[in-house]
């Protein structure tokens, strides 16, 4: 199979993952995040739009936190938050109901994201981190 | 045999048949070569009467914790179940109009469908093998009707194959297969597959060929009455006069190929997708009522587990009103089945080992959408002639799902129109509902141009944001199974868990009710060596 053929063929596959039901479609374990439409990357760009546009979802507008069964913590005035390496191995390896979610994002997206984080809602932690150092990470 | 090249080993192949085709194919050929298995059910499971007066405590309400309490029950266990959500079935969960539906953030949504429609956030098939929950929806005296998962006349459709146009799935399928087929049937008459497939199978699988692809005498996958006996005709044969099948044009293999539209193909083959496949007529719900009706006062509702200890003597469960907080109170027990999911649990102090607190600790759940349109009228049926199964496509919301009830009826119908995993699926959770099913409408309408008439009202739940199990499932690893799997499922002292998470068959009800069957067995094993 030549190579740009296999390359087609990937992105095929990858097309589909969604439609051709993954995860709780099959007994199979669950495979670590698949590649999709979009390769499997969020597509957001920059620090703002990928916490509104992906971490909000369990961590809320504002960074407030969730409570019910279990609880999302706020990353609202977070102490947790002072060394960036904390939040960034969260994000890269997941914790307890926190997905791993490295697989997902660039170096820089998560840079951009951390340093997001640590400088709003009520976190000032001016220090950056850098995508040089996030892939030293994985 | 001499003409045969070194068949590869299983497993080489099974590596093979992961790479190409995914992890859901390679269960698919693990299943065919004896590796897994769909469900250990084998029967109802009879327990002996326990010491007098044997208590055990039920934390969560779900389809593992009913089936437990259940069983535990009959056997003449004291049985008391602790349920964080208002009713029973935890993710056996049906939206009817007129719900309110809360998640996380405060969104809260208010189903408006008409009466009769429904959507089921969660489970929403039954496959036949999975005869432990079905054991149990019979005993409860559920009524159940066929559910479709592929229906050859619904679509496929890729934003980037054939202007955005959709296929219907038996046009791929025949094509593909056709296409497959003659190629195949070629390198043989070629002598190609000489090594690989002896003189005598030559001939059998030229013949299988033909059938399998519906090629023509000359072995070619070519527009006719063959192919279109399966891709459908240009114009269907009929009665009387000017009733002439007129034969449909296949496409071109390379377009399919290019198309992607190939890889959706597979939806039906899975083990767990292959016919029969049932649903519960009026919601998957009506099994977590049914079992909540059989439980009665032994359930606890509304009842938040914030603490659970384990000593000598036995497990004490400490609560509050999971609406309004308030004081504390215990249940106490001599021993526990916890159903909790894991994402909740890993949240709850609970005086376990390291091992199974580490089990715990490594699972979170996956992000999944659900959602539900209801349209005022059932265009698919009388403009398609789609009568349920399933739709797919490349964009974020995957599948269209049509109602496998209700056929021919000339009122309102809804429809699934999202069911995602993966990343389109946390991208939706970070929005508010109206937008997820703004979404929807908006990618289903590429699709049916008749949504943006039809539309009226839809729910969407994204299960990042369930209260109850922040996720949709376990999101089991390979190697989290292999270090963390035994551990999760082992009696701790007093405790131990079931659930779909302790399951190997993740996010099924059939995970559920095996996983409790299985644990009830070995705690009340305990129970009666002690």
């Amino acid at each position: 199979m030549g190579k740009t053929m296999q390359k087609h063929l990937f992105a095929a596959i990858a097309l589909f993952s969604l439609a051709v039901p993954a995860l709780a479609d099959t007994a199979a374990p669950a495979p670590p995040p698949r590649p999709n439409a979009r390769g499997g990357k969020f597509p957001m760009q920059g620090g703002q739009a990928i916490y509104e546009g992906v971490c909000q979802g369990c961590h809320m507008p504002g960074a407030v936190g969730a409570v019910g069964a279990g609880a999302y913590p706020a990353l609202a005035s977070n102490s947790k938050l002072e060394v960036a390496g904390y939040p960034v191995g969260v994000i890269m390896n997941g914790q307890k109901a926190m997905p791993a979610l490295g697989p997902y994002f660039s170096d820089a997206q998560i840079a951009d994201v951390v340093n997001y984080i640590r400088t709003h809602f009520g976190n000032t932690y001016t220090d950056k981190v850098t995508p040089a150092e996030i892939k030293m990470m994985r | 045999m001499t003409d045969q090249t070194p068949a590869p080993s299983r497993r080489s192949l099974l590596s093979m048949i992961g790479v190409v085709a995914g992890s859901a194919a390679m269960y698919h050929a693990m299943t065919e070569l004896g590796y897994a298995e769909g469900s250990t059910f084998t029967g109802p499971i009879k327990l002996s009467q326990p010491p007098p007066g044997t208590s055990v405590l039920i934390l969560g309400a779900g389809v593992a914790g009913m089936v437990a309490a259940l069983e535990l029950r009959d056997a003449g266990y004291k049985v008391q179940l602790l349920e964080y959500n208002g009713r029973p079935g935890g993710r056996n969960w049906s939206l009817y109009g007129g719900d309110t539906y809360t998640e996380l953030g405060g969104f809260t949504q208010t189903v408006g469908f008409d009466p009769g429609q429904y959507i089921n956030p969660g489970p929403w098939r039954l496959p036949y093998h999975h005869q432990g929950i079905l054991h149990y929806v019979n005993r409860l005296g559920v009524a159940l009707e066929p559910f479709t998962q592929v229906n050859f006349n619904a679509y496929v459709h890729s934003t980037d194959a054939f202007g955005g146009k959709p296929k219907r799935y038996r046009e791929v399928q025949a094509d593909m297969h056709g296409h497959v087929a003659e190629l195949l049937a070629k390198s043989t008459r070629q002598g190609a597959l000489n090594k690989a497939v002896t003189k005598q199978d030559r001939e059998i699988l030229l013949a299988a060929l033909k059938n399998w692809g519906a090629l023509n005498a000359n072995y070619e996958y070519a527009k006719g009455l063959e192919s279109s006996n399966r891709r459908g005709y240009e114009v269907d044969p009929g009665g009387g006069l000017n009733s002439v099948p007129v034969p449909s044009e296949p496409m071109a293999m390379s377009d399919l190929l290019k198309s992607s539209l190939w890889a959706a193909i597979g939806a039906g083959c899975n083990y767990e997708m292959q016919s029969s496949i049932f649903q519960p007529k009026g919601g998957m719900g009506m099994i977590g009522k049914a079992f909540g009706k059989e439980l009665g006062p032994l359930i606890q509702y509304n009842s938040k587990v914030i603490d659970i200890h384990q000593d000598e003597k036995g497990v004490t469960a400490t609560y509050i009103d999971s609406r309004t907080g308030g004081e504390k109170r215990t249940a106490t027990a001599d021993w526990c089945v916890c159903t909790i999911p894991a994402s909740v649990l890993s949240q709850i102090p609970m005086n376990v080992g390291d091992p199974m607190k580490a089990a715990i600790n490594q699972l979170p759940y996956q992000a999944a959408l659900k959602v539900g349109l209801q349209m005022k009228r059932r265009f698919w049926e009388q403009d398609d002639k789609i009568y349920g199964g399933h739709t797919y496509t490349n964009q974020p919301n995957s599948i269209i799902g049509y109602p496998m009830w209700d056929y021919f009826s000339k009122g309102k119908g809804v429809l699934l129109g999202a069911y995602v995993f993966g990343e389109p699926a946390f991208i939706a959770a970070a929005k508010p509902p109206e937008e997820r099913v703004k979404d929807a409408v908006e990618y289903g309408s590429k699709i049916h141009p008749q949504y943006k008439q039809e539309f009226e009202t839809g729910v969407a739940v994204a299960w990042h944001r369930v209260p109850f199990t922040l996720g949709c499932a376990g999101a089991w690893t390979d190697a989290g199974r292999a270090e963390h799997y035994d551990n999760l499922c082992a009696l701790d002292g007093r405790i131990i868990l079931a659930g779909e998470h302790a399951s190997r068959i993740p996010a099924w009800q059939e995970g559920a009710v095996t996983s409790a069957l299985d644990a009830i067995t070995r705690l009340h094993k305990r129970v009666m060596s002690a």
